[in-house]
């Protein structure tokens, strides 16, 4: 990356809209530099060269093998499979920190603490764990498999069981991305819209959302991502069946384990991919609606 | 509560709508599932008595997997805080050629399987890959170390600081660091004064987010932690051993122990998060 | 509210009811790792000969996965209608713990339910800079040797048991001669890896290591899958007799009442076919005759050892080497 432009940075503030060209709100070029120069090394040691090396690892054999991993009908239901686990997931969770996170900010109440952190507990989860849960209840000898395996059908090692390990593991993603902005908003917003005469409702869709929209972008994105990348917890609860029960990650933890190298990391770079796409349609939405933006962002 | 906060209580809950729904359903879905399915582990768990499981719990293998799990996690969730928070101030406040690039990337450690992550990782940071190579030069040895780990569990923890600051960075009112400024505060100080109580709650989130995410791993950590049981031997792990040995109760006498743990350090900085944002 | 419940039942009776009858195939086989391109050959060729007999189309499933992992999937739920895993111990389980086929299970099939066996031996750096040729090599100072976690791993635990049995036989059953050598050779293990394809790329891709100790079935197939210009294999005097172990599960084939085409599979390892197709995927044949000499001839002349010669029996072995607190974790105690 080309650092040395940065420094120069008074010939690059029009670019950035909001921004006034006063220099007491701004730092000195020289820990400008120092900061974007501290935040790409940072994001290079960790981030970029890894994802460097999977494509690199992916295109080793060159583009037509690197197509021809996605030819094979076991990755097209592994991706099926996953899709439709991410499909299930998200919404649910959607649903559920959108409710979260109003409750929680809007209101005071006691033990609010203690209901966020039993919130974020499924994070520190061991994904082995979160699979071994599931197990405990679903299991041939888990508590609550004679009566479900009767009455409503098989839970683990099949789809609903893969499911389940998603919504889990995905539990705490919206609702932890909203719980802090909506903290900084406050409800002076809403009590206005009411007092206006609005409805809940109304309050809810023209006033709240529109002021947490990015924020919840953020964490759909950040739920489906994960979603569509766990591997630990569905693991222990997918038996590995193949074109049946595997996932994305099982499956090109199959492929890596099979010496087919090119195919694994393809299927991998899929993901990458999959979560940049949905990064890209974010960026060109806050350019499109930027002026928007703009206005929310300063009331 | 004191009774001083109780007015302001009963008038927000009389003027916005929703409260008794939205809670009820949130606890709903929290006890179906999260709650009930974690009770399995304590359940399992109990049937070893307090005795077993301190007979579990107070082995050296597993104090030492303990250790190395919690340690390693905080130095990770630390190292994403510092860094997590420069990137977020970068990605807000300045341009930059190839901005939107790195900022797209930021989501990715969540995209990619852990175990691709690991793998990609161990060929990164062992002795000939791109970085172990120079590292070694310098007598640094990380893939197959505790170093090894902790950088894992850096890049698989890296998105919850920079997403949770930025958008609360986003918010903060450039008029106010003016208004500081016009006041005559230097720049260090607005931002001190100013941006950092702002901002101060959200990080606080953000490493936690990254640590309780770093404690558990397994799937990124195992390839790149060399596995020595007392040395490199992460408290996941044992938990799978003990499940190959058909331990179950043993498995989830760690599980709930590293559970508790968590909880109750997740519960702390929540609590201290909220302590600050009331000040 | 009433909307969004209502929303999400719809939501989770779709999928329920879209997904999960599944298409079950007639017969899911749960085997290990390495078997994957063995047991797709043996998939093929036995639908076509069923469907000669009987005149039924079959689909038949597999899973792979680390041994007592898929063993542990069985035990919780997995519906398998027979199992194919890497040691005897892992069916026992099976036996044991979910009580789904009899605990006499390996008196049923030929040759101790074993169609195929494998030993393991040394895969070393081309050209064999470290010169290795023994077990006594391994525990030379300087001398790295990969393999996976016993713990963790099936297939270590053969390693383990194979450097084990070498050192009681050349002491002459001295336990705790044995017991310091094993201890030597894993000192000079540089990172145990939880599985032995992930101990493989950690020598293969990693160039960790002067030798790892490999089922000789996994030595031969990377050779040929990632270069034999880089690896040599070395055969050691004396080894252990890999012996992977078969088995129908009679609970879930009673479920599915597909017995007949379960039973069918499993004699199907035994035939001429079967064995062909054991040799060429590098695996021993049980019964040799059968198999191509040529196939045969890569395999190299090792005085073999029966793990219950030396070790009594699987559940023994188990308990004494790789329970918690075995000798396998003792090597690892501090000092």
């Amino acid at each position: 990356m080309s650092l040395d432009t940065a420094p120069d940075s008074p010939v690059r503030l029009p670019f950035e809209p909001l921004q006034k060209t006063n220099s007491v709100i701004n730092e000195p070029p020289l820990v400008r530099g120092l900061l974007i120069g501290a935040a790409l090394a940072f994001l290079s040691l960790f981030l970029l060269l890894p994802l460097l090396s999977v494509f690199v690892e992916a295109l080793r054999k060159g583009l037509g093998a690197y197509f021809a991993a996605f030819g094979d009908p076991e990755t097209l239901e592994a991706i099926k499979l996953t899709v439709i686990a991410a499909l299930i997931a998200v919404p649910l969770n959607l649903v559920f920190g959108l409710s979260a996170a109003w409750a929680i900010t809007k209101f005071e109440f006691r033990g609010k603490q203690f209901l966020i952190t039993l919130i974020d507990l499924p994070f520190s989860v061991s994904p082995v764990v979160a699979g071994l849960v599931f197990v405990l209840i679903f299991g041939a000898q888990g508590w609550a498999q004679p009566w479900f395996g009767e009455n409503v059908g098989r839970v683990l090692f099949s789809t609903p069981g893969i499911v389940l390990a998603t919504v889990f593991v995905t539990f705490p993603f919206i609702a932890r991305e909203l719980i802090p902005l909506m903290q900084e908003q406050g409800t002076e917003d809403e009590q206005a819209a009411l007092s206006l005469g609005a409805t809940g409702w109304q309050t809810f869709t023209r006033v709240t959302l529109p002021n947490i929209k990015w924020a919840l972008l953020y964490g759909v994105l950040l739920c489906n991502a994960r979603a569509m990348g766990e591997f630990g917890a569905v693991s222990v609860v997918s038996g590995h069946i193949r074109g049946l029960t595997n996932t994305l990650p099982l499956h090109i933890e199959i492929l890596y384990n099979e010496y087919q190298f090119v195919s694994a990391f393809a299927v991998a770079s899929l993901l990458a991919l999959l979560a940049m796409v949905t990064l890209a349609l974010k960026s060109f939405l806050e350019w499109r609606y930027a002026d928007q933006l703009a206005a929310t962002r300063r009331h | 509560m004191t009774a001083v906060d109780r007015p302001g209580r009963r008038r927000s809950r009389r003027t916005l709508p929703g409260f008794t729904p939205t809670l009820g359903f949130t606890l709903f879905y929290l006890g179906l599932i999260v709650l009930i399915p974690l009770a399995g582990v304590f359940f399992k768990a109990s049937g070893l008595g307090f005795a077993g499981i301190g007979q579990v719990i107070g082995s050296e293998r597993v104090l030492a997997a303990l250790r190395l799990s919690f340690g390693a996690a905080a130095i990770a969730a630390l190292l994403n805080a510092v860094f997590g928070s420069i990137v977020a101030w970068v990605f807000v406040r300045y341009e930059f050629p190839g901005k939107r690039l790195f900022d797209a990337f930021i989501d990715l450690p969540f995209a990619l399987p852990t175990a691709v992550a690991g793998i990609a990782l161990t060929a990164l940071y062992s002795e000939n890959g791109w970085i172990g190579s120079v590292l070694a030069h310098a007598g640094l040895k990380v893939a197959y170390t505790p170093l090894g780990i902790v950088v894992a569990m850096t890049f698989i923890g890296l998105p919850f600081v920079v997403r949770t600051v930025e958008p609360v960075l986003r918010e903060v009112e450039r008029d106010l660091e003016e208004a500081a400024a016009t006041l005559g505060a230097r720049r260090w100080q607005t931002v001190l004064r100013v941006i950092a109580p702002a901002v101060f709650p959200a990080l606080v989130t953000g490493f936690a987010l990254a640590f309780a995410r770093a404690v558990g791993e397994y799937g990124s950590v195992i390839f790149i932690a060399g596995n020595f049981p007392l040395v490199s031997e992460i408290a996941p792990l044992l938990i799978i051993i003990k499940l190959e040995e058909f331990d179950y109760p043993g498995a989830t006498a760690v599980a709930a122990t590293m559970l508790v743990l968590s909880f109750l350090l997740l519960l702390t900085i929540n609590l201290l998060q909220a302590w600050t944002r009331k000040k | 509210m009433r909307f969004r419940h209502s929303a999400i039942r719809l939501v989770l009776a779709a999928a329920l009811s879209a997904f999960v009858p599944g298409t079950q195939a007639d017969l899911l086989n749960v085997s290990y790792d390495p078997t994957r391109e063995f047991y797709k050959d043996i998939n093929q060729q036995f639908a076509a000969d069923w469907q000669a007999k009987s005149g039924q189309r079959t689909r038949i499933q597999t899973s792979h996965g680390g041994s007592g992992k898929q063993a542990r999937a069985v035990i919780d739920g997995l519906e398998a209608d027979v199992v194919t895993l890497a040691l005897a111990y892992d069916i026992d389980s099976i036996a044991e713990r979910g009580a789904l086929l009899p605990a006499d299970w390996q008196a049923r099939l030929p040759n101790h339910s074993a169609p195929y066996t494998s030993t393991i031996v040394f895969l070393v750096r081309k050209g064999n800079p470290k010169g290795i040729k023994t077990w006594d090599d391994l525990v030379k100072p300087g001398v790295s040797v990969i393999t996976p976690n016993p713990k963790t791993s099936g297939g270590a635990r053969w390693n383990y048991l194979a450097a084990w049995g070498h050192a009681l036989k050349a002491s002459k059953g001295d336990a705790a001669k044995a017991k310091a050598f094993v201890t030597a050779l894993f000192r000079n293990v540089p990172v145990l890896d939880t599985g032995a394809r992930g101990a493989t790329t950690t020598f293969v891709q990693r160039g960790l290591g002067d030798v790892l100790l490999a089922w000789e079935n996994e030595a031969l197939l990377s050779i040929g899958e990632l270069g034999p210009d880089k690896f040599d294999i070395v055969a050691p005097a004396d080894s252990i007799l890999a012996e992977p172990s078969v088995a129908l599960v009679d609970k879930n084939v009673a479920r599915h009442g597909n017995r007949a085409e379960a039973e069918a599979y499993l004699n199907f390892l035994y035939t001429p076919v079967g064995q062909k197709l054991a040799a060429k995927h590098y695996f021993r044949p049980s019964k040799p005759e059968l198999a191509d000499p040529a196939d045969l001839a890569r395999f190299p002349k090792i005085a073999l050892f029966r793990l219950d010669e030396v070790f009594g029996s699987w559940a023994q072995a188990q308990k004494t080497h790789f329970a918690d607190g075995g000798q396998f974790d003792q090597i690892y105690q501090s000092k």
